[in-house]
């Protein structure tokens, strides 16, 4: 007879999600349990290719024994936690968060946010007309791309994918202070007199169209941008040996932007300059003023 | 990390001058860091061995030019490895950092404009140095709201910081209780000369010390158990605890800090400490690092307290010299440094988990718990931090056994306390008294209230506002917890039925709006619809703004990330409950 070798406890952890039994890999988080258990949960300032901030707070979830509710995306899930994702505490922080970025963000692109709204019944207009919003003009400095900081919910990701977790430029970081707290470059410089080099990662991981390409923005001005009727051909960049994949979004037979899969063993969704941005060959004649 | 990229803005001689003595005074290669930990954000950028210089740079730059200047953040990047859009990211998180130049080189002059300073005049006092000519900033409680209203002049041009009030020669006692025979914690307050280690051996100084080699690491421990001593910070919690925690964890560099930043709005007792007791704390923090493990210490003190950072200075030099800093401290085989960092203006930092962040030169943002500072503290490494209130309490433990230290008070709330008395109150001042004394009792030791009380403030802004009908409230953790209010950091605030309740308020609102740091939604954004809603509804009863500032308090106390968010409701929610304002 032969014994089976008891799979090692010790890289497994089993906790209950809204009752329901999990088993996750130690060190993965509550919201790798909350996805396991089949459980959406809304996630703002995460990222897979991003190390966690845990800022944003829409992921909250409830622990029990903890005196505050938690964020799944940044804690680890530990054994025999019991975790409850739509209880009327979850529900209201959820609810709040997204009503106060309403009621002082512009998040008319952040499509995403306005079903999460909905689902948590989300009314940023109770705090009537004259509650305080960031107030920022559009930053368009360069050919390449725009900074519109009304839409910025202060996620971090684009400091993030520009210093540490990608790029390592360092170019922005937040600066200020509470509800004043902006990103920025060094005195607010413009990009290009920045460390800035050019490869799009912030434009990549923003969730809210708050630093946006060019192209994008210029199409959305003239109210031509059609999301829905562009299609996405992957290719491979064809600059240097690394091998980046590429999507990139067509619209009109024109190319309007170029994203990488954050999933992408090679790219992890960061490019450089080249692979966003160096697409103007494949189409020479795009109009690039 | 690439090359730094620089504007062309380049410093003067004089900032390069002023910035290159603060970082070498930082005892720079001191640090390790752990590479590998990316348990917040920052973790290769971390590595950087350098970067905890970034503050006190910044505060020498400052101190010459009277601005952040552009080419000096440039050239406090190039020294210490900084990208500039950080550097300027840090300084533009601090309330004492000026981002733009001024256009002239005045000192400035902060004037508090809380509570207690709001009822005492601070508005007129700002009108007439504004007619001299003085360069004013409206400031948060500047922990000396015992002679409210209070002034810090930030030195410009080279100039040193001061506080007008510290010069002034003091009559007679310093503290109202002072020489007073039945005082622990305060009774060298005005009976030593603070700047003389010679007076504080003679008054029992360093037998603390001498008893703690005597017990070793496990007996003081067992006495602070014994002793059941709690953290006089605000959260309570066992000192034993978390110096066992830190003794316990692994890893060869631990650390102390000594959590000096005070600036909960109604409290000086930490002030006072420093001031008029500075060795004392030198001796407690040499305790917890032989007890812990840890060889170096940090005092994070406030940048508004410039007495209290001399004197501290000037102690830390002398037990140095003297032998009791340093290698083989008073003939024994320990080791132990201390170094002081000065704060910038910035209330969050006084949160353990932000002062970390602030000190290793980030901006002062807490970090989400767990990890505890016991294991994951300064430079991410094993960390006790303590207020000096606390501190100063072991030092009592040691020299009178942990056993006859929990005699004093409750069974909850072992030993004395210090209270902070402002506001409408006959001797406004430091107040020692056993735990468990009550609320009126403290009031009246400080000879009552001036007018017809209406309120008590109790526990600061992160507290709330009690009734009269709250005079017999036992001041312990336990009961304090158990009828809806909290001791914080001892601040006991008084007003009475002249106050303009409204503006008071509305006040405590704002002070929220301008601490949170920002780094969480429910924080950043809750304190400014609090405040917006608490102006709103001002002299007029509320409709429903009630609920909404529910519905904000509920969301800030569940998701918010640290203790800021947590109570940043609290006091103006009991403003509402007593008919303060709303009603
Ligand atoms: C917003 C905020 C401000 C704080 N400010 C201080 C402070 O100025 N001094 C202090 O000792 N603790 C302060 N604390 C508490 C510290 O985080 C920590 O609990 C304390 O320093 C631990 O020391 P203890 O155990 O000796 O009380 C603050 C906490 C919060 C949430
Ligand atoms: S484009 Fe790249 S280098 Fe420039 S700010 Fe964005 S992430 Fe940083
Ligand atoms: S600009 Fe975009 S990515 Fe950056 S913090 Fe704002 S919302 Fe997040
Ligand atoms: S609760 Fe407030 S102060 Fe604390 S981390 Fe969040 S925004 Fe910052
Ligand atoms: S997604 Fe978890 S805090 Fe933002
Ligand atoms: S110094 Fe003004 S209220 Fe404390």
């Amino acid at each position: 007879m032969t014994v089976l070798e008891p799979r090692s406890t010790e890289t497994l952890v089993s906790l209950t999600i809204d009752g329901r039994p999990v088993t996750v890999a130690a060190g993965q988080t509550v919201l790798d349990a909350c996805s396991a258990a089949g459980v959406d949960t809304p996630t703002l300032c995460y990222a897979e290719n991003l190390t966690p901030v845990n800022a944003c707070r829409v992921c909250v979830v409830e622990h029990e024994g903890s005196r505050t509710l938690i964020p799944s995306c940044s804690r680890k899930a530990e054994e025999g936690m019991e975790i409850k994702t739509n209880s009327e505490r979850v529900r209201h922080s959820r609810k709040m968060v997204l009503e106060f970025l309403g009621s002082g963000v512009d998040m008319s692109q952040a499509t995403q946010l306005h079903s999460w709204m909905e689902e948590y019944g989300a009314d940023p207009s109770r705090y009537g007309p004259d509650a305080e919003r960031i107030n920022e003009p559009v930053k368009i400095q360069d050919d390449l791309y725009i900074r519109d900081y009304d839409k910025c919910v202060l996620c971090y990701k684009c400091v993030e994918a520009c210093g540490d977790d990608a790029q390592l430029t360092f170019a922005i970081a937040v600066s200020g202070r509470g509800f004043g707290a902006r990103i920025s470059t060094e005195y607010d410089v413009t990009l290009p007199d920045s460390a800035c080099v050019y490869c799009g990662n912030c434009v990549g991981v923003c969730p809210t169209g708050a630093i946006q390409f060019k192209t994008e923005f210029d199409l959305r001005q003239a109210e031509q941008w059609k999301p829905e009727e562009q299609t996405i051909t992957q290719t491979i960049c064809s600059y240097c040996g690394v091998g980046c994949n590429l999507e990139m979004h067509v619209q009109d037979n024109t190319i309007v932007k170029v994203t990488s899969p954050s999933d992408h063993s090679v790219t992890h969704g960061h490019l450089c300059i080249k692979g966003r941005f160096g697409w103007t060959y494949v189409q020479p004649t795009i109009n690039r003023k | 990390m690439t090359d730094l990229h620089l504007t062309t803005d380049r410093a003067t001689q004089v900032e390069m001058a002023a910035i290159d003595a603060a970082i070498d005074a930082c005892g720079l290669d001191a640090v390790v860091v752990n590479e590998g930990e990316r348990l917040v954000r920052g973790g290769i950028h971390r590595a950087n061995e350098r970067r905890h210089g970034l503050l006190p740079a910044l505060h020498a730059l400052h101190n010459v030019s009277g601005w952040i200047s552009h080419g000096g953040v440039n050239y406090i990047a190039e020294r210490l490895g900084v990208p500039p859009a950080e550097g300027f990211g840090v300084a533009s998180f601090y309330e004492m950092f000026r981002m733009e130049d001024p256009g002239h080189i005045n000192d400035v002059v902060h004037v508090c404009v809380d509570a207690a300073c709001q009822i005492a005049g601070a508005d007129g006092v700002i009108v007439n140095l504004q007619a001299q000519g003085s360069t004013v900033h409206r400031s948060p409680c500047l922990g000396q709201c015992e002679r409210a209203p209070a002034t810090f002049t930030q030195g410009n041009q080279g100039r040193p910081d001061f506080v007008e009030a510290d010069a002034v020669a003091v009559e007679g006692r310093i503290i109202p209780q002072q020489g007073q025979p039945q005082l622990r914690l305060l009774r060298r307050m005005g009976e030593t000369n603070p700047e003389s280690l010679d007076d504080y051996v003679a008054y029992g100084g360093f037998k603390a010390l001498a008893e703690a080699f005597r017990l070793g690491a496990e007996g003081v421990l067992a006495e602070l158990e014994t002793a059941a001593l709690k953290g006089r910070g605000g959260a309570a919690f066992p000192t034993a605890v978390k110096w066992r925690g830190v003794l316990g964890a692994g890893g060869d560099q631990k650390w102390v800090v000594v959590n000096a930043d005070e600036s909960e709005p109604g409290t000086f007792k930490d002030r006072h400490i420093m001031e008029l007791d500075p060795f004392a704390i030198v001796e407690a923090a040499t305790i917890a690092g032989f007890v812990t493990g840890a060889r170096k210490g940090f005092i994070y003190i406030r940048g508004e307290y410039p007495l209290a950072t001399r004197r501290l200075q000037n102690a830390i030099d002398s037990a140095r010299a003297a032998g009791f800093l340093g290698e083989r401290i008073a003939g024994s085989s320990l080791g132990f440094e201390l170094e002081i960092r000065r704060g910038a203006g910035a209330y969050i930092c006084g949160e353990e988990t932000a002062l970390f962040e602030s000190l290793e030169g980030f901006r002062g943002e807490p970090r989400q718990k767990p990890p505890f500072p016991t294991t994951h503290g300064l430079f991410k490494q094993p960390t006790v931090i303590n207020n000096p209130e606390t501190l100063i309490n072991a030092l009592q433990i040691l020299e009178h056994g942990g056993a006859a230290y929990s005699q004093i008070g409750t069974s909850g709330s072992t030993g004395t306390r210090l209270f902070c008395l402002s506001g409408h109150v006959q001797v406004p001042g430091l107040y020692e008294a056993p735990h468990g004394v009550t609320l009126g009792e403290i009031i009246e030791l400080a000879g009552g209230a001036v007018g017809n009380l209406r309120t008590v403030l109790l526990g600061g802004a992160a507290g709330s506002f009690v009734g009269v009908d709250m005079l017999d409230l036992p001041l312990t953790f336990e009961d304090s917890r158990a009828r809806g209010a909290s001791l914080g950091s001892g601040v006991v605030k008084l007003f009475n039925d002249t106050t303009n309740f409204p503006a008071v308020v509305a006040r405590i609102a704002e002070f929220f709006r301008n601490e949170s740091c920002g780094q969480c939604v429910p924080c950043r954004i809750g304190v400014v619809r609090q405040h917006e809603l608490v102006i709103k509804s001002a002299g007029r009863s509320m409709n429903g703004e009630r609920e909404i500032l529910h519905d904000i308090d509920l969301a800030m106390k569940d998701a918010s990330i640290c203790g800021l968010g947590h109570t940043a409701a609290t006091a103006v929610l009991s403003a509402i409950d007593l008919g303060l304002i709303g009603a």
